[in-house]
C-alpha cells in the first residue's frame, strides 16, 4: 500500500473511531447525538469517563498514529515529543487487550502473594496511599518493538516507526516498599504482574498479558506501583487506575490496570513471558534465521538511544540560517553521556548541549545550533554514547525474529536553498 | 333664519369637504397597502404566471436523478464500498476471497494488524500457528490456503536492505525561519 493511502486510511480510522464513540453514546444514552461531527476533538462524553461505555482512543490526543484498534495501539510523531514530559494524551500506547470499562476506584484492590511471598496481603487504593511513603521520578517508557518497521526481512507484529517511547513525571509507591511489607523469602526470583485488562478472544480464562522482572530490578527504587501521571490520574488506556512502572526494561514489564503481583521462585511464566515475546536469540543470528525457542533469551535492559524532536522532519530552510536541533536521549544504563548530531550522514559528528536527568531512567534533552554549509539535501542524524560507552548504529542493530530493540540513530530531512 | 340656514348650509358644506379629504385619504392609504401588497407578492405571480410546464420526459428524467443520488448516498454508506482496490472499511486489499479474509481475520483482531505486516506464505502460516497454538484461534480448515494465498499475495516483504533510505514521498516539506 502506498504511504499515502497509508495516511488516508488512518484520517478514515480516525474518523470511523469519531463516529463510533459517537454511536455508542447514542445506542447507550438511547438517543441519537445531534452534530456527532461536531463534537470537539479531545471532549469526551461523559458516558465514556465513568466506564459505561466502551473505550476507543479516550483520551488521547488525534495526532497519534494508530496503528492498531483492536488492541490499540498507536505512536507519538517524533516532533510530538519535544515536551520536557510526554503530556498524558500524547503518550503512546500498547495495549494487548481490551482495557477494564468499569472501574471503581474505592473497591480496586492490590493482592501479593506468590510461591515465594512470606504472606498474601491485600491492599486498596487509599492504603497503598497512606500506608506507603509516595515518590515521583521521571521515568521513560519505551515498548520493545519500537522501530520494529525497520527490520528485513520483516518481524510481525505492531510496526511501530519511532514513537513508542515517552517519557513522563510518575507517582506512586516503590515497588520494593509494597514487597517488603508482604515478605518474601530467599527463593523469591521473579516478580509477575496481571492486570484487570481482558483476553481479545473474549474468554475470560486467557491473560492478554502478564509479564514482570527479576526480583533485584523490582528492589529498585525507581520501580513504581503508580497511579498518576504528570500529576493527574492515569489515562484509561495507559493503566487507570494502577499501574507499575519499571524504567530501563521493555514497557511490557510495566504492567497496566494492575491488580496482582506475584512473587515467584522461578521465572514468572505469564502470557508472554514464553518464547519468543520479548526474548531476542541468545547468540546473535543473520537476518532471516528461524531461531528455536530454547535459544531465545529474555530482553531485560532496554539499549541506548535518540530522538530528534524539532525540528519535524521536511524542513526547508534558507542558506545562512542556523537551525537549532534538538531531542531526547535515554538508556538503561546510569545516565546518556554524550549526543551527537551528524550532517553529512556519518562522516563527521557534532557535539550537543546534554542536560543531566534527574533520576535514573529519565529522558535526558540535548540540543544544538547547526549551520549548514551549502545548498542541498540534508540528513540530521543523532546518535546517544551512555555511561557504559554504549554508542546507536547508524544501520539496523542485530537482526532477530521478533524485530525488537531498534535503536539505529534517528535521521530526519532537511533542504538548504 | 335664512342667515342661519346659509350659515348651516355652508357647515355643512365644509363637512362635506372634510368627508371627501377622509375618503381620499383611505384611498390613498389603500392604495400604498395594495401596492406593498402587489410588491410582495409580484415575484411569486411573476413566476407562476411564466411557470415552466414539464414535459413527462423531464419530470421522469427528474425521477431518474433523485434515483441516481438515493444510490450514490446508499453507497456512501455502504459497508463494502472499494476504492482503488482497497476496501475502505477494513483497509484491506479488495480480492474475490476478501470476505473469507474479513471473516476469519477480523473477529478476533484488527485488520490493521494484517495492512501493517509482511510476510512470505510460509511467514504468514507461522502466524496462524501461533495464533492458534496461543491465542484460541481454531482450525481453518480449507479456507487456510485461501487465507494464505491472500495474505502472500498482497502482503509480501519489499526487500529493505540493512536500512531504506529515508522515504521521500513521506516527507512533508515546509518553510522552517532560522536564525
Amino acid at each position: 500500500m502506498s504511504d499515502k493511502s497509508k495516511h488516508k486510511l488512518v484520517k478514515n480510522r480516525r474518523d470511523f473511531v469519531k463516529k463510533s464513540i459517537m454511536v455508542s453514546v447514542a445506542s447507550f444514552v438511547g438517543l441519537p447525538v445531534v452534530f456527532a461531527k461536531n463534537f470537539p476533538e479531545g471532549l469526551i462524553p461523559a458516558g465514556i469517563l465513568d466506564g459505561t461505555l466502551p473505550p476507543g482512543l479516550i483520551g488521547k490526543s488525534d495526532k497519534l498514529i494508530v496503528l492498531n484498534d483492536k488492541p490499540i495501539n498507536a505512536e507519538t510523531p517524533a516532533h510530538f515529543l519535544d515536551d520536557a514530559l510526554t503530556p498524558n494524551d500524547l503518550f503512546f500506547v500498547r495495549n494487548n487487550g481490551i482495557p477494564p470499562v468499569k472501574v471503581n476506584i474505592e473497591k480496586w484492590t492490590l493482592t501479593i502473594e506468590g510461591e515465594a511471598a512470606q504472606s498474601s496481603k491485600t491492599y486498596t487504593l487509599s492504603e497503598l496511599k497512606t500506608k506507603f511513603k509516595q515518590y515521583s521520578y521521571n521515568l521513560t517508557l519505551e515498548c520493545g518493538g519500537n522501530g520494529r518497521s525497520e527490520f528485513y526481512p520483516p518481524a510481525k507484529g505492531n510496526q511501530w516507526s519511532t514513537g513508542a517511547v515517552g517519557c513522563a513525571k510518575w507517582t506512586g509507591v516503590r515497588l520494593a516498599d509494597v514487597l517488603k511489607d508482604v515478605g518474601f523469602t530467599s527463593k523469591a526470583v521473579y516478580i509477575g504482574y496481571y492486570g484487570a485488562d481482558t483476553h481479545l478472544s473474549g474468554d475470560p480464562t486467557k491473560e492478554p498479558i502478564s509479564r514482570g522482572v527479576p526480583i533485584q530490578k523490582a528492589l529498585e527504587d525507581e520501580c513504581l506501583i503508580a497511579w498518576s501521571m504528570n500529576d493527574k490520574d492515569l489515562p484509561v488506556l495507559n493503566g487507570y487506575p494502577l499501574r507499575l512502572v519499571i524504567g530501563g526494561y521493555p514497557a511490557s514489564a510495566s504492567g497496566k490496570w494492575l491488580n496482582k503481583i506475584v512473587i515467584r521462585d522461578k521465572v514468572h511464566d505469564g502470557q508472554k513471558m514464553k518464547a519468543p515475546a520479548y526474548r531476542l536469540p541468545c547468540d546473535p543470528v543473520a537476518p532471516g534465521t528461524k531461531v528455536k525457542d530454547a535459544n531465545m533469551c529474555i530482553i531485560e535492559n532496554m539499549p541506548v538511544k535518540s530522538l530528534i524532536t524539532y525540528p519535524k522532519t521536511g524542513a526547508m530552510i534558507s542558506k545562512g540560517d542556523k537551525v537549532e536541533v534538538r531531542g531526547k536521549s535515554w538508556t538503561a544504563a546510569e545516565q546518556v553521556d554524550k549526543v551527537e548530531v551528524s550532517i553529512d550522514f556519518g562522516e563527521s559528528w557534532i557535539a550537543c548541549k546534554l542536560e543531566k536527568s534527574a533520576n535514573r531512567y529519565a529522558w535526558q534533552p540535548y540540543s544544538v545550533q547547526i549551520d549548514f554549509p551549502k545548498k542541498g539535501y540534508y540528513e540530521v542524524w543523532a546518535r546517544a554514547t551512555d555511561t557504559e560507552g554504549r554508542k546507536q548504529p547508524m544501520v539496523l542493530p542485530g537482526w532477530n525474529p521478533k524485530g525488537y530493540l531498534n535503536n539505529a540513530c534517528h535521521r530526519i530531512a532537511v533542504k538548504v536553498q | 333664519m335664512k342667515g342661519k340656514e346659509t350659515a348651516e348650509s355652508r357647515e355643512g358644506t365644509t363637512d362635506n369637504l372634510w368627508g371627501m379629504y377622509i375618503n381620499l385619504l383611505y384611498v390613498i392609504v389603500l392604495s400604498v397597502i395594495l401596492l406593498f401588497v402587489y410588491m410582495a407578492v409580484r415575484t411569486d405571480i411573476d413566476s407562476y404566471l411564466n411557470r415552466k410546464i414539464y414535459s413527462a420526459e423531464e419530470l421522469a428524467a427528474f425521477q431518474q436523478e433523485a434515483e441516481a443520488r438515493e444510490r450514490s448516498r446508499v453507497a456512501e454508506m455502504n459497508w463494502d464500498k472499494v476504492v482503488d482496490g482497497i476496501h475502505i472499511r477494513t483497509g484491506l486489499h479488495d480480492d474475490e476471497n476478501l470476505q473469507i479474509i474479513i471473516g476469519t481475520c477480523t473477529s478476533c483482531h484488527s485488520a490493521k494488524l494484517i495492512t501493517q505486516n509482511s510476510a512470505s506464505r510460509d511467514g504468514w502460516k507461522s502466524m496462524i500457528r501461533w495464533m492458534q497454538e496461543t491465542q484460541g484461534l481454531g482450525q481453518l480448515g480449507k479456507n487456510e490456503p485461501v487465507v494464505l494465498d491472500y495474505l502472500a499475495k498482497y502482503y509480501a516483504p519489499v526487500e529493505t536492505g540493512r536500512r531504506k533510505t529515508l522515504d521521500m514521498a513521506e516527507i512533508e516539506w515546509y518553510e522552517l525561519d532560522g536564525e
